[in-house]
């Protein structure tokens, strides 16, 4: 055990400087580990803290195990053949205490990260977040922004350092609603208000798609969303054009179609949300082809926006 | 009653060429256990698996319960005496199937044939009965396509129906068995296995009436 | 007269799965026509397709495993190169083809490959093991073996005749409902899985049976061989486990067939119950096949290092503490879905748990090899690739059970990452080490160590070169099951990690060429002895490959590593044991019940998913009738005459006789 740990303590900082270069490469545009909101922040934080408590472990082990298979190989006359070793009280003491000591350290670290990273949790601010309604149909993301009675099509613009609070569902199939750069992702699902909290802090275009596979127009589930300045936000909710989204604009929605370029509604039936969380709407269509009789293969054509 | 059995010399404690002391049991270091345990143990653990499937079906039928979709609740279309007369049956049906037990013990073709021949008639009016319930249900557009509280309640009675029916004609093999084969060994472990199953079944409807009908009717 | 089913069925305007069945379709025929010309047909009938054999059907189950393995791998050659190309394209696969391809793979490998292979390896050495000549009720081995392979025959059959489910490996209502899915592939998954599902839940009774009931005498459980310890653990769990997932497939079944409304967007159906009772399955399952492999690389690894297991009781309490926590972590699969604080952190500190129970066997493993004399043969180097791997997938395993960690992870590439570290590294290979280290007891001669050699460092470069980029585009946020994609920086990282599957066909090449030139080198690899590898378990004792009875007279157990005391004391009084006395042998006879049923299982499932409901009724009178032939035989068992029994080990015992007058064993 002490050849462990004394490897250990020589290796440990390697691996650190290591890891601490490969790491930067890793925090490109739209990574994980370069969140810009407290959210990806919390999240990420406790990633890395997991990580680190692990590797305290894995690292060692790891050498004990090249070490002794590179030892004990039939080869070496030096090293000393014990058949008889088969059970050793203190050991067994150890190799059961280390893993548990571990996990409850690490279990504490779950207990707290789950709790304070809830995305049901609002994030404590001065300001009052901002509403965002998301609903997922086949093949895209429908935004609802309630105060500004506006709704936007696979476009998602938030401002910078309000909080948001989403309310996510589904008019069809699971999605996820995910911005790695934001944070935690959460299920769109039909019959469910799914709720997250995030904030943006810095202005950019990040990546935002689904996270769940949803079918054939899946990969372009993207909503990329922007996050600009409160003042420019206003501007852009005030200049949103377009038609009003009601049922039957809905209906449309609820047909398939893939790769939908964004555009938006001026003028949001209030209800409309909740009559697709409550089911009170028809979901999603499905496919046209390949219901019945000999199809059983149906392969649809592409879809385009509306 | 047959006398074939008597040219095949299959002795109980023969298992694969094992030729355990006899009373093994399968238990520590004792050896192979005999042909009944191996053949009852198995079963044993295929009921348990059986149990398993049923309690998807009760933990569904619970979660699915309040979801009527505007369609009837459990108050409104359980009839509570029908499900009585389909327990009474059930449960005559399980005491019949005793008494096969002791007839087989007894090696009485006459009486093993007549105990099998009123545990089938009373699994057939359980079955009749509980039909009727659902035909009746049907008619009256509470289908399982109603709700999913319907499709929960029709999946979980109906597997146990389904069990019953298949149990029928397994019944009916064994008779053909012991009327052509008579009570060899192996069609005595397989009757074992039978009884095994039809008492299990009891057991699952006992939970079906607690859970389903009685609470449903309460709730 | 034929349902749904109808020449537009077959995807004539589709070239890759059209050339892919044709071919799969010529090579079968192939076959078929070289065993009906060669008059290999009644041999075949006899000893394979007929044989209740455990030896034989865990050899068959290799075999079928290493068949789909083969598939599910070409599965996901197409998967990389299309994600190498489909940057700003749309690649040579469309997405109705590319989701069809990845739930094909992911089903296969898990179902198909992996626990067949499993299976099989469990089939062929835990009655040897156990010192005992079969498993507790061998017809209904060979109906689970046909069983499985009717499955595998429907999944393929879904490559010519219609379409594979486009929904992912499990296959998620609403996606999976008839609204959405209305095609036949989810009723491919279904039925395929369903009837593959009885079969491993047959066997699951079979061999808990076998090993609390049938053990040799003196076989007390504290004396039982690590891998058959962990073979009960996993049929266990099949017992606990897949009455969940038949259960829960019949309820996806009734709602797509007589639209009940279980997991259905309308009339109150609830999905996200599909998703809680299929992971109470799957998670599960994920130790069902790993507890086996632990089990084998105990072996290989005692074996190996010429140690009897370290810490053999403990090792035994943490596969029983694993098979009883696996039960209790399945949420972690979607912590996403909002189910608050409290319940995420339970599942998740339930999750890392595990750990304790996988860090225990990985320090027993360490210090069975401390004090050791290794030899690194390739059963070895699989154990230590096997060591190195599945550390860093723990690692990564604990990071997604911290839910925090697992909103920014979830179904992203890095999950993709880690779940083939844990299930490659752990269980594929395991499954080549316990191939490799079980082939000479099953066919009387070793694998060429060379390119055993060879394919296994070709897999391990291969192998880090096509997953380590997976972690690093799962944290650039790259989600799985993409057809095609647009940002930049994913798109290097998965060339290098097409690369790696280059690299991985190169030693997939090596492990076929391994098989051949074994098999053509057969003379000079010969093993006579039956215990090639010096082992330590019961399966040693007899020949290679074993007599059909397995021993001669049942072993009657008095130690822990009972064979290995045996061999000591043979080697220190330079001579055997005294020869036993020897009785006639009772054997079960050969029944073509298995092979029957799965015929009828394939009429049955393929009329299901076609809508062909005639067909469907023929096949359940079949079904039935043919239990009905089978209860009606009357002689069930045959018996082996004491003098054949003798005359076969006294060779037997020639051939120890001469490595004890001669001292030449190949493993000194």
């Amino acid at each position: 055990m002490i050849f462990i740990r004394r490897v250990g303590r020589r290796v440990l900082p390697c691996f650190c400087v290591l890891a601490a270069g490969l790491l930067p490469s890793l925090a490109q545009a739209d990574s994980i580990l370069e969140p810009v909101g407290p959210v990806g922040k919390g999240d990420a934080l406790i990633m890395m803290d997991a990580l680190v408590i692990m590797l305290a472990i894995v690292i060692p082990t790891m050498i004990a195990t090249l070490g002794f298979a590179w030892w004990y190989r039939a080869s070496n006359t030096r090293a000393v053949y014990r058949p008889d070793f088969t059970y050793s009280g203190k050991i067994e003491l150890v190799v059961w205490s280390i893993p548990t000591l571990t996990i409850f350290f690490l279990g504490g670290v779950i207990w707290i990260g789950s709790h304070t990273l809830d995305p049901f949790t609002p994030i404590p601010s001065a300001a009052k977040p901002l509403e965002i309604e998301a609903v997922s149909f086949d093949w895209k993301w429908l935004f609802i922004y309630p105060e500004q009675n506006v709704a936007t099509v696979n476009q998602l613009v938030v401002p910078v350092g309000r909080p948001l609070h989403f309310r996510i569902t589904s008019a069809s199939v699971f999605n996820v609603f995910f911005v790695p750069r934001l944070g935690s992702m959460i299920y769109a699902m039909n019959g469910m208000v799914s709720q997250l909290n995030l904030r943006a802090d810095k202005p950019g275009k990040y990546l935002g798609f689904s996270a769940h596979f949803s079918g054939d127009g899946f990969p372009d589930m993207r909503f990329d969303p922007v996050a600009v300045p409160a003042a420019q936000f206003a501007n852009w909710a005030n200049g949103v054009k377009g038609a009003q989204l009601d049922r039957n604009a809905l209906g449309q929605l609820l047909k398939q179609s893939r790769a939908v370029k964004p555009y938006a509604y001026r003028g949001v039936d209030p209800a409309l949300f909740d009559a697709i969380a409550a089911r009170r709407v028809a979901p999603g269509e499905g496919p046209e082809g390949g219901r019945g009789g000999a199809e059983g293969r149906n392969v649809m054509p592409h879809g385009g926006a509306p | 009653m047959s006398t074939a059995d008597s040219t095949i010399t299959i002795a109980d404690p023969f298992r694969l060429g094992h030729r355990g002391p006899n009373l093994a049991r399968g238990h520590g270091g004792g050896g192979p256990a005999t042909k009944r345990v191996v053949v009852g143990y198995g079963f044993w653990l295929f009921l348990l698996t059986d149990i398993i499937i049923f309690a998807c079906l009760f933990a569904s039928y619970a979660v699915l319960a309040q979801a009527t979709a505007g369609g009837p609740t459990a108050k409104q279309i359980f009839d509570t005496d029908r499900v009585a007369w389909e327990t009474a049956c059930l449960l005559a049906s399980s005491f019949c199937c005793g008494l096969a037990t002791i007839a087989v013990a007894k090696r009485d073709q006459f009486l093993t044939q007549l105990a099998l021949l009123a545990t089938g008639l009373t699994g057939l009016a359980f079955i009749l009965l509980e039909s009727s319930e659902f035909a009746a249900l049907n008619a009256q557009g509470y289908g399982p396509s109603r709700s999913a509280f319907l499709t929960g309640f029709f999946t979980l009675v109906g597997c146990h129906g389904v069990h019953v029916t298949a149990g029928l004609l397994w019944l009916g093999t064994m008779m053909a068995q012991f009327y052509a084969k008579g009570f060899r060994p192996d069609i005595g472990r397989r009757f074992l296995c039978f009884s095994m199953f039809w008492h299990f079944l009891d057991v699952v409807w006992v939970a079906i009436f607690s859970l389903v009908y009685l609470v449903g009717t309460r709730l | 007269m034929l349902g749904k089913l109808s020449w537009s069925a077959i995807p004539f305007d589709q070239p890759i799965p059209l050339i892919a069945g044709a071919v799969v379709v010529l090579l079968m025929l192939g076959a078929l026509a070289l065993v009906l010309a060669k008059g290999w047909m009644p041999y075949l009938w006899k000893e394979w397709i007929t044989s209740v054999d455990h030896k034989r059907l865990g050899i068959m189950y290799v075999l079928l495993g290493l068949l789909m393995l083969l598939r599910g791998f070409i599965d996901a050659i197409m998967m990389r190169a299309q994600q190498a190309v489909a940057y700003h394209a749309q690649g040579y696969l469309p997405p109705e083809h590319y989701n069809q391809v990845f739930s094909a793979h992911g089903t296969i490998m898990v179902l198909f490959a992996a626990m067949p292979l499993v299976i099989g390896l469990m089939n062929f050495v835990v009655p040897l093991q156990l010192g005992v000549r079969d498993v507790a009720f061998p017809t209904l081995n060979s109906v689970s073996f046909w069983l499985t392979a009717t499955g595998a025959l429907l999944v393929n059959i879904s490559l010519v005749v219609g379409e594979f489910a486009r929904t992912g490996w499990l296959p998620y209502p609403p996606l999976s409902e008839l609204r959405y899915s209305p095609g036949v592939g989810v009723d491919y998954y279904l039925w395929a899985v369903q009837i593959s599902g009885i079969g491993t839940l047959l066997t699951g009774i079979n061999f808990v049976t076998t090993i609390l009931k049938i053990r040799a005498p003196g076989m007390t459980y504290m004396r039982m061989p690590m891998f058959s310890w962990t073979a009960l653990a996993s049929c266990l769990l099949i017992l606990a486990a897949f009455p969940v997932l038949t259960a829960t497939l019949a309820m996806l079944t009734l709602d797509r067939y007589l639209g009940f409304h279980f997991f259905t967007n309308e009339a109150g159906g609830n999905a996200m119950m599909f998703m809680n009772l299929i992971w109470a399955w799957g998670h599960p399952e994920v130790y069902i096949l790993v507890l086996p492999a632990f089990g084998i690389y105990s072996e290989v690894i005692s074996t190996f290092s010429g140690k009897p297991l370290f810490g053999y009781r403990s090792m035994v309490a943490a596969t029983l503490f694993i098979c009883v926590v696996s039960f209790m972590t399945w949420l972690h699969h979607f912590f996403t879905m909002g189910a608050g604080g409290d319940v995420n952190a339970a599942f998740g500190i339930s999750t890392s748990i595990i750990a304790v129970g996988t860090g225990v066997k990985i320090y027993n493993w360490l210090f069975t090899m401390y004090g050791g004399r290794i030899r690194f043969t390739t059963p070895m180097l699989w154990s230590m690739g096997f060591l190195t791997t599945f550390i860093t997938g723990g690692l990564t395993g604990v990071l997604l059970a911290v839910p925090p960690a697992d909103f920014i992870l979830h179904n992203s590439m890095f999950l993709v990452a880690h779940f083939h570290h844990v299930i490659v590294a752990g269980v594929v290979f395991a499954l080549l080490a316990g191939i490799e280290f079980w082939w000479p007891k099953a066919f009387g001669y070793r694998l060429h160590e060379g390119w055993g050699k060879a394919t296994f460092w070709f897999s391990i470069v291969g192998f880090y070169v096509t997953f380590m980029p997976m972690y690093v585009v799962g944290i650039l946020g790259m989600t799985r099951r993409l057809q095609h994609y647009d940002v930049a920086e994913w798109h290097w990282w998965l060339q290098i990690s097409s690369v790696g599957v280059l690299i991985l066909i190169v030693a997939a090449g090596c492990q076929v060429a391994q098989l051949l030139v074994s098999y053509i080198r057969r003379e000079e690899l010969k093993d006579i002895t039956g215990d090639p590898w010096n082992g330590r378990t019961l399966e040693w004792v007899t020949t290679s490959p074993p007599p059909v009875y397995n021993f001669a007279v049942l072993p009657q157990v008095i130690d822990t590593e009972y064979y290995w005391e045996l061999k000591q004391r043979a080697f220190e009084q330079a001579r055997l044991s005294e020869e036993p006395k020897y009785e006639a042998i009772e054997m079960p006879r050969n029944s073509p019940t298995g092979f029957v049923c799965a015929f009828f299982a394939t009429i049955i499932g393929f009329a299901l998913i076609w809508h062909i409901w005639w067909l469907m009724i023929v096949g359940l009178i079949g079904a039935y009738a043919t239990f009905v032939v089978f209860a009606w035989r009357d002689v069930p068992e045959y018996m082996i005459p004491a003098d054949e029994v003798a005359q076969q080990d006294r060779a037997r015992r020639a051939a120890r006789q001469h490595i004890l007058n001669t001292g030449e064993v190949a493993w000194q």
